[in-house]
């Protein structure tokens, strides 16, 4: 089975690349791995990504998927969640983490952290009411420390307790002993993280070199028009990539020494 | 200091000519008489000798010889420090000069005043640098380096180190050399070796002179980083560089082989640093964890074992920057979990006094050596030599950028790599390195004075211009902001979300090892480093508690609630307005019960004679508990106003309380949510400012009641204190003692409550 990708389809990842801003080679790794994870369907479930072992000790997994599933984060002003997502909604998810160019002016700086920091804040708002309530902030900070031990969910609270006293004291500055503080709006939100700097911290490094052609590789086999189950083959090097030639003459160099033809 | 603030304007001018006055005074006699005392002294016994028969004792007699070298010693030092303090007198120059910069003056006149008397004027030796003024100056960079951004932009800082100095290196030796060969300068005679050698004196950036200047122009912290790092990193860099080039130039001829060995000597000698620090930094750690007793002592630990691995580095001729750097980076973490928080202030103030003293003691002999070494100017060497540093500096930092951008998610802009080139200060290192050159060498004099020039342009020009400079390049500053505990959750938050994206996509990055680095550590070396059990604590909270016991600190000092968010919002502002009833039976219960706690704390406080000056005589973690006790007290006296008004149906008491007591703030700050987290209640345990007087107990006994039905509304939904397992729960937790929360788990105090 040919290992090198087939070319990807230009149209379609015109489109994507415009909405998302990836380019093509990193559009292409994404949907390869797109495909891994859903079993080469077409949508992927939440199971798809519960099966996924690096987020398995991840404290706050459960919300990562969620993100992944929401519909407000497919930019198309939805709302509410889905139970499956197409690689066109995947890839716009994780467009909210790449990197700002260069050369952005300090416009388009300030509408890329409000973008980072809603999504941010979708993730804390489960509702979807608009404001995260204590029980909700209560919830995050729970999360947060369920995996690093023992110390319960009274600390937790008093953490997320002060949290939210400082949100709404820097919020809203003076309020009567009766009123009420309903939750942590956007702009509250957006006030209380603006030294955070989110535009250089919430990015990660998208691949634009595909690497996975060495490993993460599959193997199957077609008898009688019958394909078997996929074996992943972790050694060996593909068929026509340079390194194979280059460890096929290395391996070979003792020989020639010793045959003269 | 109050002392200087005097009403009178000139009264500053004059302190400064007093101090003047005193140092000249002082500092004059010293050198001038030091052979007059030595006559002195043979006089005098000569004297003795000749006066045995006539005087029987004498009653007054000096010997200066006796205390000599440690009166020089504390002289200087005083004088360096008068020095200092004087600046600071006269505002507007310290605002525009470095401090730098005024020292190395200082020191110059210093070194003039002293060849004007004829003495021979003292010089930087490289022994007492090298192994007493450098190491306080670096563990204490060390010590608090920023982890977080020195991490993410290691790889840059590592490229700027090592192929940033390289380039420096071989650019200005070879360039130089070429010059050396034109023959209208007159200095044919040096080889290339000797160039080479040179240039690695002279390229690497100096970690003492980058601090000196930096700390005052409080830049983003990116830029900061990058250009300290870079200075304590290429430490290993200079170190094989030089003793590559005094090997080689003392044989003269170089192989293949030769270098070869010099790259591997590179890994072994930065590589074997970090290791020897890393292992005395374990040895720090590990301990630290059984000091729980002896915790006078603590504070030496520490210093002790970073002094020995940089000995022990130095030793081996390893990079001995290098290893402290490491041995306080890997030290930090275990230790302040560890040690009290006495001992955290004692490291940090000490460190930073010493760090103080050195850096001042070093720019002041510069200056002293400058009058005083042998010194061969040639104009050309030397201009061409100033100017090379610049030129290579700047086209090293943006063909290095143009690289690096390639790879970081973060790209460096023009602004950044203008102030990271401009930022490359040389300073004493330098100097020291040319000073221990052997006399063998014939150009040793010129270099001298060529690496003092480098050094002088580079303090003086660029650390006066580069204030302005940022101010006109508005260059991104350094965020003034305190710590949020909305922005710890967030950051960690964030750690944790980047690490799962990055796990979707498929492939590991920078967050998955990150991760995997931070799961060993809490597996398996906190376990060994950290004592008791606070290695299962996690950093948020950690962070939150250090919080607490700052605010309960400042607190005590100030006397009142401070101000830090000055807004009336409370609990009862974000709570819902649920106010589950606590039933009559119940609340009559606890009224009993807690009364008689709180008789029997008042005879425990009234023993202990309590004033606000003493506080901190008692064992601080109990002081401080009590603090935060009665931070506690004055909200809930607060709310009890408000209660009052709601809830008047349900008590019976007077409300003899509408405003909370004069002085006392109406303030509220997160950390009094602390009396609501498990395992720190505090007891209902008050003590008041001035001695309880009849009138106030009565009150206070009165108030108490209250608070249970208080309790029971900020338990919020949770606390439907109706049922009376929750009630017994809610009380039991409420008799537990509020201790440190700190490391300190075994000085819980003996609870007069848990009986009930």
């Amino acid at each position: 089975m040919g290992a090198l990708q087939s070319l990807p389809d230009e149209p379609e990842y015109r489109d994507l690349s415009e909405k998302t801003g990836f380019s093509f080679e990193q559009i292409g790794i994404l949907h390869k791995r797109f495909k891994q994870l859903s079993h080469n369907e077409d949508t992927l479930r939440r199971d798809d990504l519960n099966t996924i072992p690096d987020l398995s000790c991840n404290p706050i997994r459960t919300q990562i998927i969620e993100a992944f599933f929401d519909k407000r984060n497919f930019h198309q002003n939805g709302e509410g969640t889905v139970q499956e997502i197409s690689f066109e909604e995947f890839l716009v998810v994780m467009s909210h983490f790449r990197p700002p160019a260069l050369d952005m002016t300090e416009e388009q700086r300030e509408i890329i952290r409000r973008e980072k920091l809603r999504f941010l804040f979708n993730m804390h708002d489960t509702d979807n009411d608009g404001t995260i309530t204590l029980e909700e902030y209560r919830h995050v900070v729970e999360e947060l420390l369920s995996r690093s031990g023992a110390l319960g969910k009274e600390t937790a609270k008093g953490i997320a307790d002060a949290a939210m006293l400082e949100v709404a004291s820097i919020s809203m500055g003076h309020m009567e002993p009766d009123e009420f503080y309903e939750g942590i709006t956007f702009e509250h939100f957006l006030k209380i993280l603006k030294d955070i700097e989110i535009e250089t911290r919430m990015n990660i490094r998208f691949l634009n070199m595909d690497t996975t052609n060495l490993c993460n590789r599959t193997q199957s086999v077609r008898v009688n028009g019958c394909l078997s189950g996929e074996l992943s083959s972790s050694t060996g090097s593909p068929q026509g990539s340079v390194f194979s030639s280059l460890l096929y003459t290395l391996y070979t160099d003792g020989c020639r020494s010793q045959y003269e033809n | 200091m109050p002392a200087f603030s005097c009403a009178f304007p000139g009264c500053r001018r004059d302190l400064l000519v007093i101090v003047l006055v005193v140092f000249v005074g002082i500092g004059l006699p010293i050198e001038a008489s030091a052979p007059a005392y030595q006559s002195h002294g043979t006089e005098g016994s000569h004297l003795t000798n000749i006066t045995n028969t006539k005087k029987a004792f004498p009653v007054l007699a000096v010997n200066y010889e006796h205390v000599r070298k440690p009166f020089e010693i504390a002289l200087w030092i005083l004088l360096a420090l008068l020095m200092k303090l004087g600046f600071h007198l006269i505002p507007r120059l310290s605002a525009v000069v470095p401090e730098s910069c005024l020292l190395i003056v200082v020191g110059l006149l210093v070194g003039g005043l002293i060849k004007v008397i004829g003495e021979e004027p003292p010089v930087l030796d490289s022994q007492l640098f090298f192994l007493c003024l450098l190491p306080p100056i670096i563990l204490d960079a060390g010590y608090f380096l920023p982890i977080r951004p020195f991490t993410e932009n290691v790889g840059t800082i590592l490229v700027f180190a090592v192929i940033g100095t390289l380039w420096n290196a071989f650019f200005m030796g070879g360039l130089l050399y070429a010059l050396c060969q034109i023959e209208s300068v007159g200095l044919s005679g040096v080889d290339l070796l000797a160039c080479l050698l040179f240039g690695s004196i002279v390229s690497a950036v100096d970690p003492v002179a980058v601090l000196a200047v930096f700390e005052e122009i409080h830049i983003n912290e990116l830029v900061h980083i990058l250009v300290f790092g870079e200075s304590l990193l290429n430490d290993a860099v200079t170190v094989v560089l030089y003793n590559l080039f005094e090997e080689f130039s003392k044989v003269g001829t170089v192989t293949v082989l030769d270098v070869f060995l010099g790259v591997v000597c590179f890994f072994v000698v930065s590589l074997g640093g970090v290791l020897v620090g890393a292992i005395y930094g374990f040895l720090a750690a590990f301990t630290s964890r059984f000091t729980s007793h002896t915790r006078v002592i603590e504070p030496l630990f520490v210093f002790l074992y970073s002094y020995m691995a940089y000995l022990s580095s130095e030793m081996f001729h390893l990079s001995g920057i290098m290893a402290l750097i490491a041995c306080g980076v890997v030290m930090r973490p275990y230790v302040e979990a560890n040690i009290s928080h006495k001992s955290y202030t004692t490291i940090k103030y000490f460190l930073k006094m010493w760090s103080s003293v050195s850096e001042t003691l070093i720019f002041i002999f510069l200056g002293v050596s400058t009058v005083a070494g042998p010194h061969a100017w040639n104009w050309t060497f030397v201009i061409t030599t100033v100017i090379l540093c610049l030129v290579s500096r700047v086209l090293g930092v943006i063909g290095l950028t143009f690289i690096i951008n390639k790879f970081r998610i973060v790209k460096l802009t023009k602004k950044d790599q203008f102030i990271v080139a401009y930022g490359g200060l040389r300073g004493a290192i330098a100097f020291s390195l040319g000073y221990l050159l052997s006399n063998s060498h014939q150009m040793r004099n010129l270099f001298l004075t060529a690496i003092i020039t480098v050094i002088f342009f580079t303090v003086f020009v660029q650390g006066m211009t580069i204030r302005p400079l940022v101010e006109l390049l508005a260059v991104k500053k350094k965020k003034e902001s305190k710590p949020s505990i909305n922005e710890e959750i967030h950051t960690e938050f964030l750690d944790h979300l980047l690490t799962g994206v990055e796990g979707v996509c498929g492939h590991y990055g920078h967050y998955h090892w990150k991760e995997k680095l931070n799961r060993f550590n809490k597996t398996y070396v906190k376990r060994w480093l950290i004592a008791g059990e606070n290695f299962k604590e996690p950093e948020l909270i950690a962070f939150y508690r250090k919080m607490e016991l700052k605010q309960a600190i400042m607190m005590v000092e100030s006397g009142q609630l401070p101000s830090v968010l000055p807004s009336t919002i409370s609990m009862q502002n974000i709570q819902p307005r649920a106010i589950p009833r606590v039933s009559k039976k119940r609340e009559e219960e606890i009224r009993r019960i807690l009364r008689a706690n709180l008789q029997n704390n008042k005879q425990k406080m009234r023993s202990r004679s309590y004033s606000r000056h003493t506080l901190f005589d008692a064992d601080e973690e109990d002081d401080v508990s009590e603090v935060r006790l009665r931070k506690t007290k004055m909200e809930m006296e607060r709310r009890v106003s408000v209660m009052e008004r709601r809830m008047s149906h349900y008590l019976t008491v007077p409300a003899n309380r509408e405003s909370p007591r004069p002085g006392v703030r109406r303030v509220r700050f997160e950390s009094d949510n602390q009396v609501f987290s498990a395992d720190s209640f505090p007891t209902v345990h008050f003590e008041q400012p001035s001695p309880p007087s009849t009138p106030d107990a009565v009150s206070l006994e009165e108030e108490v009641p209250k608070r249970p039905s208080l309790k029971a509304d900020i338990e919020g939904p949770r606390g439907n204190a109706s049922d009376n397992h929750q009630g017994e729960l809610d009380y039991q937790r409420l008799a537990r003692c509020l201790s440190d929360p700190g490391p300190n788990k075994d000085k819980e105090d003996d609870d007069p409550f848990m009986s009930c």
